[in-house]
């Protein structure tokens, strides 16, 4: 298992891997599942009572589809823990974050100066996308 | 003109210390070309066959001077002294080196300019009406919805890594001269029966290998609901749009596999769920936006008359100029084709002059058009022979808008990586072949593309030409009956492919049947789509 690199909460971290989607299904019990690429966030709406972790699987640079997958989740009211997995980079952590997610567990560590830089890039945003920042409209009519 | 805040400049200067900081990674190798790629083309930087070429974004094709002023100045320190008008209203350099790019960023920054997503599968610059706030027929100016557009669609989170480009233009006339329906979305603002201002959305057009004519998929989306109308339809791309192969991943494959009632089913479904998402900015945002694109101080005893006795002058205020809205004013075309020209190019002194007499003439604004030229929106009559002999004293007078000489064509193999063949050669030996017969010929659209990516637009051509590669040698196939106006159709290949002077003399075929065929003010499409391909073919290949 790939080491969470990147934390932006202070509960207890689960400790039981993820489960597939599939296995999900089956295991009433389970509280950590894995959002494989392509598979559809919507599937686990009627269980995020008792979801604790989702980790979303990113396989390239390219692909953003798990950016959808993480505001779906918040959206629909998940505030456990929401996990950047697999190919991603430093310039992509604002962006994830910026969606939802709220710990990165990278396939390579990344330099922790410039994740840095990237987590805090932005002093403002444009856009509403429910992660609690304000965006500028509403600062301009605040 | 919309002018930036202190929100916006930031914006724009955290782009240009990002970008800093990724070319260093990059130079120093701790960022992989690979990783690197897309994040350049995110800021507009290729790398083509000889050099870097940076696209700068032009948002709605406007300008002021002190803007064009600058594309002058980039053009002369950075570049060879030229630049290249692009179909998307923006300008592109083709000779740039990479640790040189960020400086340019932060001189554009200075005037409130940026290359942020020109290029990427992202959502690119929006493109809007070339000719809005100056048009007799428009309804309203559409900018104001644009520049909206721009600030919620700059570095959306969730939108950075879309299965392919996306392109949105917007509109406020029924006569379309940004080719709307062949955009991911065009956006009519309409007026419903209530008299009330809402948005009509069109969504996967595309030009590209299979080309498309966007379907309607909602007539009126009120204002206050634009952005969270455009998100749902973004964010069912995001997620369904094909990402097995480039080729199909475009949003108009979406809706034609899916279905265009069912695309719209799950757009409106998550539209519904996105109105409780409090994600639209409030309608005193736009209120904001508006007044930045009010009317300039026209004078209203400005008056129409004209003196046409110079005939050359006559003859370009007949191709070049259109009316305007406000009495006393005319809209001035500066074509970017003279004849044996390279389409869209234009020296940095001639951008510089262009700059300067806007200030003078235009009300210090100056427009982009997607057909690769330069308008100044708001002349007055009294100062258009002026205009035009300064213009004429820079080689900046060609009189053939919307003619035979004003092609649209693509960059080509002469600097694209992509490219099967070359584009400009072949509009130039067009330009200089018809150079005589402008006037005979009246109004006909040449498009031109080096590939079937058709970046030259060739499906929308009245004439469309396309380069292929046949085996290794250059090969190009005609197209008849294209339009990008409000009677959007497709061109029809004509059959098998020419060499280059072959195309030529093919084009020549086809003029000629118009011309024996004509019918009174008919155009070469009107005449096409009466008599049909026939005549051309059996002219071309008999």
């Amino acid at each position: 298992m790939v080491e969470t690199q990147f934390r932006f909460r202070d509960d207890e971290p689960v400790g039981d891997p993820a489960v597939t989607v599939d296995a999900f299904g089956e295991q009433t019990n389970a509280a950590a599942v894995r959002l494989e690429t392509g598979e559809d966030a919507r599937v686990l709406l009627p269980f995020l009572d008792r979801i604790r972790l989702v980790e979303v699987e990113f396989p390239g640079f390219m692909d953003g589809r798990g950016y959808s997958a993480a505001r779906i989740l918040r959206e629909a009211g998940y505030d456990g823990e929401l996990r950047a997995i697999g190919s991603v980079f430093v310039d992509q952590l604002g962006h994830l974050r910026r969606c939802g997610f709220d710990s990165f567990a990278p396939n390579t560590p990344l330099d922790p100066v410039d994740a840095e830089n990237a987590f805090n890039r932005w002093p403002d945003v444009y856009q509403a996308t429910g992660d609690g920042r304000q965006p500028i409209w509403a600062k301009r009519h605040g | 003109m919309y002018k930036y805040d202190s929100y916006d400049q930031a914006m724009v200067d955290t782009r240009v210390e990002e970008f800093r900081d990724q070319t260093r990674r990059r130079i120093e190798g701790t960022l992989a070309e690979e990783n690197f790629r897309p994040l350049r083309l995110q800021n507009g930087l290729y790398l083509q066959l000889h050099a870097y070429m940076l696209r700068v974004a032009v948002p709605y094709g406007t300008l002021s001077s002190a803007q064009m002023r600058m594309l002058g100045d980039i053009a002369d320190k950075y570049d060879r002294g030229y630049g290249h008008f692009t179909t998307r209203q923006n300008i592109q350099y083709n000779w740039i080196k990479l640790d040189e790019a960020p400086d340019i960023l932060a001189d554009l920054a200075k005037v409130e300019m940026h290359a942020i997503q020109t290029s990427g599968n992202c959502i690119r610059n929006i493109s809007s009406d070339q000719y809005a706030g100056a048009a007799k027929d428009e309804l309203i100016d559409p900018r104001p919805y644009a520049e909206l557009l721009r600030q919620w669609s700059s570095f959306h989170p969730e939108f950075l890594h879309l299965p392919r480009k996306f392109k949105i233009a917007v509109i406020a006339s029924k006569t379309d001269r940004a080719a709307m329906r062949l955009h991911d979305i065009g956006i009519e603002i309409v007026k419903n029966d209530a008299g009330e201002i809402g948005c009509a959305f069109y969504v996967g057009g595309g030009m590209g290998r299979t080309p498309m004519i966007a379907p309607l998929i909602n007539p009126f989306v009120p204002l206050d609901q634009l952005i969270t109308y455009s998100e749902a339809c973004l964010r069912v791309y995001n997620r369904y749009g094909r990402r097995d192969n480039k080729y199909k991943a475009r949003i108009k494959i979406l809706v034609h596999e899916m279905g265009k009632d069912e695309y719209t089913r799950q757009v409106e479904e998550e539209f519904a769920h996105l109105l409780t998402q409090g994600i639209e900015p409030p309608i005193a945002e736009l209120e904001r936006i508006i007044p930045y694109f009010a009317d300039p101080a026209f004078d209203a005893a400005a008056s129409d008359d004209l003196d046409l006795s110079d005939p050359d002058f006559a003859v370009w205020v007949k191709n070049n100029t259109v009316a305007h809205k406000a009495k006393g004013y005319v809209i001035a075309v500066v074509s970017l084709k003279p004849v044996g020209g390279i389409p869209g190019d234009a020296s940095a002194d001639q951008i510089r002059l262009m700059a300067d007499l806007a200030k003078d003439y235009s009300f210090d604004e100056l427009r982009v058009t997607h057909a690769q030229n330069i308008v100044f929106p708001h002349v007055r009559k009294s100062d258009l022979y002026t205009l035009w002999q300064k213009l004429d004293a820079a080689d900046l007078s060609t009189a053939n808008l919307d003619g035979i000489g004003d092609i649209i064509a693509c960059p080509g193999l002469d600097y694209c990586s992509l490219a099967n063949a070359r584009s400009i050669p072949v509009a130039q030996k067009i330009s200089e072949r018809f150079a005589g017969k402008q006037e005979e010929l009246g109004e006909l659209k040449l498009k031109i593309s080096g590939c079937i990516n058709a970046c030259g637009h060739h499906h929308a051509g009245h004439i469309g030409i396309l380069g292929v590669d046949r085996k290794g040698v250059e090969n190009y196939q005609l197209l008849l009956g294209g339009s990008e106006g409000a009677d959007t159709s497709l061109g029809t290949i004509t059959g098998p492919g020419f060499s280059e002077d072959g195309i030529v003399d093919a084009v020549e075929k086809a003029t000629n049947v118009y011309l024996a065929n004509k019918e009174g003010e008919e155009r070469f499409l009107d005449t096409y789509r009466r008599i049909g391909m026939a005549p051309f073919k059996e002219a071309i290949y008999g």
